[in-house]
């Protein structure tokens, strides 16, 4: 493949450096505690540990908090705590539970500025998306999966539902309350209780969700959170009265999870990894196509499972596409996550900087070219500007394993069959995004892609009433609509 | 008193990609009949056959799920077709190794007609009970649709070995998946024979793939085989649910074990219903903006 072409006279907006720093929700002031307990049994309560550990901003590398790191006797009393609510929350009217699960939802949407300011303090993703996406869709999981409490007898017909007992749910930090919602919601209507772990680096949405628990006056131990690193995760996957398992996560734990949980009797969901094709085709709107790359793979910095991490882009408008690219990406501003103007926040942790990093490495070492707009960066903070990567070949690691950063992969196809062929041969099949303006192209290659979710002339889009979950080794189970709730239900 | 005419003692082998192969490992299994004597013999199947089973199976499995439901539809019917007319000679090979005579045999032979009917009929039905359109918020069209899984073991139970057997397959056939069945070691002959009618109504070759032999030889081949996407069992011990369930952890297997024996298998309700489909397909979410 040829290298990136040069840019003749960019059609450019200029926007360069012209505005300062411009704040969104100056207006809200986020208390923060200096530290966190769990919340078990409807109250808040120190960790039998005795440990805490920091969790910072990732936008500057300050200390925001310490959090719990609970030890199986905390993971012992939040089980306990969820066993015992788990028969009277069961048996209340379901249209009551419905009532619970709309004041959760309610309440959320009016504190819904201090939650999108806490999100990007403790996450580092921009502003504009706690507040125009994480926020809103948590609150919509909750409001969508409120109505369906006390409907389940119409979501599978000739059958019934009837609740699981005691969900552990382990979640990422990459959408930190909105994995929350997406795992408490349906869990809680179908009649179920819970205990959440949230990432050991962004618990805080997740604990403030618990204060609006108590708010609403849910029933103590309908919902329990414990914090904590992989260990406490373990511990609670193991724990003997857990009767259904949902872990998003890395691949390589979710088969850790599978392996503890075999011939146990735990029902089990997994929502994994993926390295998601995004293909451009020659008659695709080229525009629209490479908005879509770049909502594809830089949105949330490419801490996306389901990001477009692998672009295909047709021959005949390689080199136009890539010209458009380049002209995009000098428009992207990265920095300061608090800044309303900021399309690419910081890194959530040093960490995963360390493994984007490393990756960038490879990504040369085995004969790619880096590509990367000139950026200013802040001078604290987890920070990376948005990286493509051309002459990429379908052996190199960038291509096959997922970064989970904002870095991309971009290669070229000839035909339709070889599209597929190159889309579909990886071991995950999250998603997909496929860009032409021919309907009949559009259902032929959407049908022969292995993935959960086919974006066409769009990309990562989400809803509640969208369900949203892999194929092949990026898990199974899916989460939000009708079908969702089979994760949550036994059928009788 | 001399016998008139010597019985002719059939040799079932392995039914594989469309063929009746012996066994690449050239074994065979001896089966006593009612009166203990040897009345035929049967390949006792490898992990190499099974190896090569997975194979077949992924070559059939794209053609087959690409076919109209319509025409599955018609497959799994005419495979009834086939089964009904040979009631008789199923019942009487069955009884010979299952106690309960031939009354009970052919009692199991019906059942197993009457749900491959019932599963035919869901062919072109089954993803309109499990998709549907999702109502976004946004200028989206959005629907969900259920795709076949791949290619799917079927660990068929001890007893009820047809019956058993046919409950798990038609489901798995239905939905566009193809499949290697492992057939019940204490009634093989009902397997043997069941190639037979696969054979000769239109299955394509690889569709379904049956061997005959030992669990215990061959469960962790079909736990831990990397091109195996789902596995669907019944009447498992707690080590053989352990060991198929391990399977998730391999590959991420979609794993599905029934907890089904005796006369549950002649539950029609439970039986026949499309939520034992849902488990062996993938469902598929279609996003496009629909004006703005």
């Amino acid at each position: 493949m040829s290298p990136s072409p040069e840019v003749k006279n960019p059609p450019e907006l200029e926007f360069g450096n012209a505005w300062e720093y411009a704040a969104a929700p100056e207006s809200v002031k986020v208390d923060i505690a200096d530290k966190y307990g769990m919340f078990i049994n409807g109250a808040f309560v120190a960790p039998m540990s005795r440990k805490y550990m920091d969790t910072i901003n990732p936008g500057n590398e300050e200390v925001l908090s310490k959090i719990a790191v609970a030890n199986e006797d905390d993971v012992e009393r939040a089980v306990a705590a969820a066993k015992a609510a788990f028969p009277k929350w069961k048996r209340l009217k379901a249209s009551e539970r419905a009532k619970y699960l709309f004041r959760i939802a309610r309440r959320l949407q009016e504190r819904a500025r201090e939650f999108s300011v806490l999100e990007t303090l403790d996450g580092g993703k921009p502003i504009k998306e706690s507040r125009d996406v994480d926020i809103p869709e948590a609150v919509k999981h909750f409001f969508y999966h409120a109505g369906w409490a006390d409907k389940l007898d119409y979501a599978f017909p000739g059958r019934k539902g009837r609740p699981l007992g005691v969900c552990a749910q382990i979640i990422p930090w990459n959408f930190p309350l909105l994995m929350a919602a997406w795992k408490i919601a349906p869990a809680l209507a179908c009649g179920n209780t819970v205990v959440l772990k949230p990432a050991e680096t962004t618990s805080l949405t997740a604990l403030r969700l618990a204060e609006i628990f108590v708010e609403v006056g849910l029933p103590p131990g309908v919902v329990n959170i414990i914090t904590g690193a992989g260990d406490t995760g373990a511990a609670l996957v193991a724990h003997k009265d857990v009767q259904k398992v949902a872990f998003t996560g890395s691949t390589a734990v979710g088969k850790a999870i599978a392996q503890e949980c075999a011939g146990s009797g735990k029902r089990l969901t997994l929502e994994l990894g993926g390295k998601s094709p995004n293909i451009i085709f020659e008659d695709a709107s080229l525009d629209q196509a490479v908005d879509g790359i770049v909502q594809g793979i830089f949105f949330n910095q490419g801490h996306v499972c389901c990001a477009g991490s692998r672009l295909f882009v047709q021959e005949g408008v390689m080199q136009e596409v890539l010209a458009k690219l380049e002209v995009r990406m000098q428009s992207l501003r990265v920095g300061d996550p608090m800044d309303k103007n900021t399309d690419l926040g910081a890194i959530n942790s040093l960490g995963q900087l360390a493994t984007i990093k490393r990756y960038l490495e490879v990504g040369e070492a085995e004969g790619a070219q880096r590509h990367q707009p000139s950026v200013k960066l802040p001078k604290r903070g987890y920070y990376l500007p948005p990286t493509w990567f051309t002459g990429v070949q379908p052996s190199h690691t960038i291509a096959r394993e997922e970064i989970f950063g904002p870095v991309l992969s971009v290669m070229s196809f000839r035909t339709p069959e070889e599209a597929i062929a190159r889309a579909n041969n990886t071991p995950y099949g999250l998603a997909a995004g496929i860009w032409t303006d021919k309907g009949s192209k559009i259902f032929d290659i959407a049908s022969r892609l292995k993935a959960g979710v086919v974006w066409c002339n769009t990309y990562n889009r989400f809803d509640a009433a969208s369900p949203f979950g892999g194929y092949k080794q990026s898990g199974f189970g899916r989460e939000g609509g009708r079908q969702g709730l089979l994760s949550y239900l036994e059928l009788v | 008193m001399s016998v008139d005419r010597l019985p002719v003692l059939k040799t079932y082998k392995l039914f594989l990609g469309g063929a009746f192969p012996r066994t690449e490992s050239g074994r065979s299994w001896p089966i006593e009949g009612r009166k203990g004597e040897v009345f035929a013999h049967l390949c006792l199947g490898s992990r190499k056959d099974l190896r090569n089973a997975v194979v077949a199976a992924r070559k059939a499995q794209d053609g087959w799920s690409r076919r109209d439901a319509y025409n599955r539809g018609q497959v799994l019917y005419r495979m009834a077709e086939m089964l009904e007319g040979k009631t008789a000679e199923f019942a009487s090979a069955m009884a010979e190794t299952v106690p309960g005579g031939v009354r009970r045999a052919r009692k199991e032979v019906e059942a197993a007609v009457d749900r491959l009917v019932a599963y035919a009929g869901w062919a072109d039905k089954f993803s309109q009970v499990l998709g549907c359109n999702n109502p976004v918020a946004g200028p989206f069209y959005n629907f969900t649709v259920a795709e076949a899984m791949g290619v799917v073991g079927v660990v068929a139970p001890k007893e009820e070995a047809l019956l058993g057997l046919v409950s798990l397959l038609a489901p798995v056939l239905v939905a566009g998946n193809t499949a290697i069945v492992i057939g019940s070691e204490t009634d093989p002959l009902a397997t043997a024979l069941f190639g037979e009618v696969c054979a000769t109504s239109d299955v394509p070759p690889g569709v379904v793939n049956l061997i005959t032999g030992k669990r215990e030889e061959l469960l962790e081949v079909m736990a831990t085989h990397r091109d195996i996407d789902g596995l669907a069992a019944a009447q498992c011990s707690k080590g053989e649910r352990i060991l198929l369930e391990s399977g998730i952890a391999e590959n991420l297997k979609r794993v599905t074990i029934e907890k089904v024996k005796g006369k549950d298998w002649y539950d029609v309700e439970q039986m026949h219903s499309p939520y034992r489909i849902q488990p062996f397909v993938e469902m598929k979410t279609i996003w496009h903006p629909s004006g703005s």
